[in-house]
């Protein structure tokens, strides 16, 4: 035993002799409608990851040039309706068209069937519907955009979006309202299979945190968005015909908007984190060898999350003259709301604790993850106690919050996830040492692009400004310095991603010697997933199985 | 070295004029700059623990140490831990939090009142003693200042950073804000609620002077007329004098001495009257029917400014008899409704 230990647990196939399988889910069928009208969720998967990249980096050119205008003080690069025009674009691509979409519908699209025994989600119709849908809202905004853009602001504020805006405000919320029915699909995909097509023996509690945490976004999804295209539609009612509902002038409460919007606005971050941190419990799970701690904590804490969640609306309202008691009671649900994230980020920590960790890219992503959705998740108890809401609300601090959580939490896990199954979606490995470089380069650029927005949210500096006084440019420069480098390090994994599909090192079945069901079949699977259903077993992250089963496999084929 | 002495100078120029902490500037500043250390505080120890449970884990049991896992179910004990102290530290967050926001946004009773109107994209300040100002403020040192506010058009919102007081400016809805300046110097105000296309313009300076600087200030600037007087001219030309009279045969009630009394509606229901409940009542009477009163006031929907309601709820809120309402009937009957000079001491905001 005197070979040094490995300090990494990949373990490829010999490459002289390895080859991608004959038969997957990519070649068995050819030709462009082979994939457009196809029912199969891991394609469907895979035309959800182009479109919601292309979209990512449409929204990431719109911050590109917020940051750019934001590099003096005067307001020099665009005109002030132009920079309006960049933040809402922004706000609504990467929150309806990346954010939400991003986890659940590619890798939970992709691994939920696969996870539990499946051989496809409950309705693949529906599924490809739902990406039509998607594009359909992803077309409507491109064509918003096209046509002048819109000003409004992501979160279509009344009265401003009903009676004082000229731009194509009807076009962007039919897009949203459109892309929000995407989501309704994939979310009852996601339940009915949950409920109705795991393997035999695949119970609830030895189902992967994967599916826990995308079972809890769904849950919310069904409930929420419908909620969101309530309000659009009332907002273009009242934009075309004048109903009043939230018009003060006919009696209507223009508070109402933001009633409707935040209930399911705020369900939604947690559409988007709930997902990623399902990915997170996968990598922190396979890179240290270890069972989940707490597996039942983490799995309840989502639902829990997803329970909450619904309860906590009001918080974005507090300044705006709701009732003291409502206050009170929203902030008080607000705390809650914080614990069930507090125990994960714990629970993952002690996962680490006594196991047999690597460094591979997934698990750099998820410490980054680990670090960020920390003060993300701490700095929204700022903003969620009463008093010191009132001096952080609308300023700079809560969109540092709000990117931490989002870009820092979710964006950080979605590259991690796309890193730890990239093998086995493409049969192929990324290269390692880049890709590294590239999770590395992400957290400088990011924390040196969002940690001067607090001081800037302290300091007062509102959101939405298109020109500030001169004494914040400082950090404002600092800011846009860091942006560049974020932007950096995520043209990285594209460029190398897509060099990887051709020219990557053979994957074989179960590079990371993981314990999930998609690592025990080929790379990249067939299209029906499993040649014989899966009888499980075994527990989630079940180490010693996998090493039971691996060494009975030498045998038998020695 | 190399660098050039004059982006030297520029450097350390721009470096030095930079702003790191805001100034504290009123008397809640210090209290929101204590739970903001508090909150910083408890982020930094939650971060330091995070990171150094993580890099010891790591350190300690990465693969070339501990080349095979130990696996562990999960620890009770452990987990309730990272529940309840958590749960403990933000649960102190909210009172301390709910305690600050009460101090904030209860007035004390002997603030000064000052009307604010937001519009795109300006801020109208409007002084009872007939002082107008836009963009700017003036205000008193040391002396409680309350803020009454509302848009004409879409959400604003009122902020004084250096004061760390901030409130929605919603349309249809007085919101009140309020503040005690400490030290007189010029400070920035911002609408922090995205308002359109010139939202980063909608910016001003709340200037505070000391007491005797404001008293020079308030005579020099005063348009002459004070806000009730505009409004008692505009109750004689709106004809709202010929029902509010106060007289027996009035078919409206009368409003001397209305303002902070609780009133029977016609439905039953009681209410306080107050600024919020003298505009509705003024667009939307048919819902505020004065009990004993036939609900026969027609509605100013659209008829008044924001300005407007402001002068009137500020005349109905300092008339103390009827008087003058019927005096300004009889010249208002021959179409002269020429206010005379008002006594000294009718400009005073009057606190009921």
């Amino acid at each position: 035993m005197s070979a040094p230990i490995s300090n990494t647990i990949v373990n490829l196939p010999d490459q002289s002799t390895a080859t991608i399988p004959k038969r997957n889910y990519i070649n068995n069928e050819h030709g462009l409608l082979s994939w457009l009208l196809t029912g199969d969720h891991k394609r469907i998967a895979m035309l959800y990851l182009i479109s919601i990249t292309f979209f990512f980096f449409i929204g990431g050119a719109f911050a590109g040039l917020i940051r750019l205008e934001l590099l003096t003080p005067q307001p020099d690069l665009v005109s002030s309706d132009t920079y309006n025009k960049f933040f809402t674009m922004h706000g609504i691509i990467m929150i309806f068209l990346f954010l939400v979409p991003s986890v659940p519908a590619t890798l939970g699209n992709f691994f939920i069937p696969i996870m539990i025994g499946a051989k496809d989600l409950a309705f693949p119709k529906i599924n490809l519907l739902s990406w039509y849908l998607y594009m359909i809202g992803g077309t409507l905004t491109l064509t918003a955009l096209v046509l002048g853009g819109v000003d409004t602001g992501w979160t279509f504020t009344t009265p401003l979006s009903t009676h004082y805006l000229n731009t194509h405000v009807i076009t962007a919320a039919t897009a949203i309202f459109i892309a929000g029915f995407s989501s309704i699909f994939t979310g009852l995909n996601f339940i009915v299979t949950i409920h109705r097509m795991r393997a035999p023996g695949m119970t609830w509690f030895r189902m992967p945190l994967f599916c826990w945490s995308n079972y809890a976004a769904s849950v919310l999804m069904v409930l929420g968005t419908p909620v969101l295209a309530i309000a659009l539609v009332l907002v273009a009612l009242e934009r075309l015909v004048g109903i009043g509902v939230f018009d003060p002038t006919k009696g209507g409460d223009p508070l109402l908007f933001q009633h409707l919007f935040w209930f399911y606005s705020h369900p939604a971050v947690y559409i988007m984190i709930l997902p990623g941190m399902g990915v997170i419990s996968e990598v922190i799970s396979t890179f240290s060898r270890k069972r989940v701690f707490g597996y039942t904590a983490v799995a309840f804490s989502s639902v829990a999350i997803a329970l909450f969640g619904f309860f906590v609306w009001a918080h974005h309202m507090f300044i705006m003259g709701v009732s003291n008691y409502s206050a009170l009671v929203f902030s008080l649900l607000t705390m809650l709301v914080a614990v069930p994230s507090a125990i994960k980020i714990f629970n993952w920590a002690f996962t680490l604790q006594k196991g047999s960790i690597t460094f591979e890219t997934p698990m750099l992503y998820a410490f980054g993850f680990m670090g960020l959705f920390t003060i993300g998740g701490l700095t929204g108890v700022f903003l969620g106690s009463l008093g010191m809401d009132i001096h952080l609300t609308e300023t700079y601090f809560i969109v540092a919050h709000f990117h931490f959580v989002m870009v820092g939490g979710m964006l950080m896990a979605f590259l991690a996830g796309i890193h730890f199954w990239w093998p086995k979606m493409t049969g192929r490995m990324y290269p390692e040492s880049l890709s590294k470089l590239a999770a590395v380069i992400t957290f400088i650029g990011f924390n040196l692009t969002f940690l001067p927005q607090f001081i800037l949210g302290y300091l007062g500096m509102p959101r939405r400004y298109h020109a500030y006084p001169p004494e914040f440019q400082v950090l404002n420069v600092l800011s846009t310095a860091g942006a560049t480098v974020l932007g950096v390090g995520y043209m990285l994994p594209l460029l190398y991603l897509g060099w990887s599909l051709k020219y990557g090192a053979i994957a074989g079945n179960n590079p990371w010697q993981a314990t999930g069901l998609e690592w025990q079949i080929q790379s990249p699977p067939l299209t029906e997933n499993f040649v014989t259903i899966p009888i499980v077993d075994y527990e989630a992250y079940d180490y010693e199985w996998l090493e039971k089963k691996q060494r009975e496999e030498v045998t038998t084929v020695g | 070295m190399g660098i050039s002495p004059v982006l030297w100078q520029f450097l350390v120029k721009w470096l030095h004029n930079s702003a790191l902490f805001p100034a504290e500037a009123s008397t809640i500043a210090p209290y929101t700059d204590a739970l903001y250390f508090f909150l910083i505080a408890m982020t930094v120890v939650g971060m330091f623990l995070v990171v150094v449970l993580v890099f010891v884990f790591s350190l300690k049991y990465r693969r070339e140490k501990s080349p095979v896992a130990t696996q562990v179910e999960g620890s009770t004990l452990l987990e309730a831990t990272w529940t309840i102290i958590p749960l403990a530290i933000f649960l102190v967050t909210f009172v301390w939090g709910a305690l600050l926001y009460f101090r904030i946004y209860d007035p004390p009773a002997n603030a000064m009142n000052i009307y604010v109107v937001g519009k795109q994209w300006m801020w109208k300040a409007e002084h009872p003693g007939g002082q107008h100002e836009i963009n700017a403020l003036h205000v008193p040192a040391g002396r409680p200042v309350q803020l009454t506010m509302i848009s004409q058009d879409v959400f604003h919102s009122f902020s004084i950073p250096d004061f760390r007081v901030k409130r929605e400016v919603i349309p249809g809805r007085y919101t009140t804000v309020w503040f005690q300046a400490t030290t007189p110097g010029s400070y920035h105000i911002f609408c922090t609620q995205y308002c359109g296309t010139q939202h980063s313009m909608m910016i001003g300076e709340v200037t505070v002077l000391t007491p005797e600087d404001y008293d020079k200030w308030t005579k020099q600037s005063t348009s002459g007329m004070s806000l009730a007087q505009n409004g008692e001219r505009l109750f004689a030309s709106m004809g709202c004098n010929a029902c509010h009279s106060g007289t027996a045969a009035a078919r409206g009630p009368s409003l001397a001495g209305v303002y902070g009394s609780r009133l029977t509606l016609a439905n039953g229901g009681q209410v306080l009257v107050n600024d919020a409940y003298l505009r509705d009542a003024i667009l939307n009477p048919s819902q505020h029917v004065t009990a004993g009163f036939a609900p026969i006031m027609p509605t100013y929907q659209g008829q008044i400014s924001e300005d407007g309601l402001i002068d009137l709820v500020e005349f109905i809120k300092n008339m103390q008899s009827n008087y003058r309402v019927q005096q300004t009937q009889m010249t208002g009957e021959t179409d002269q409704a020429a206010p005379t000079t008002p006594g000294e001491g009718t400009t005073e905001t009057v606190k009921p």
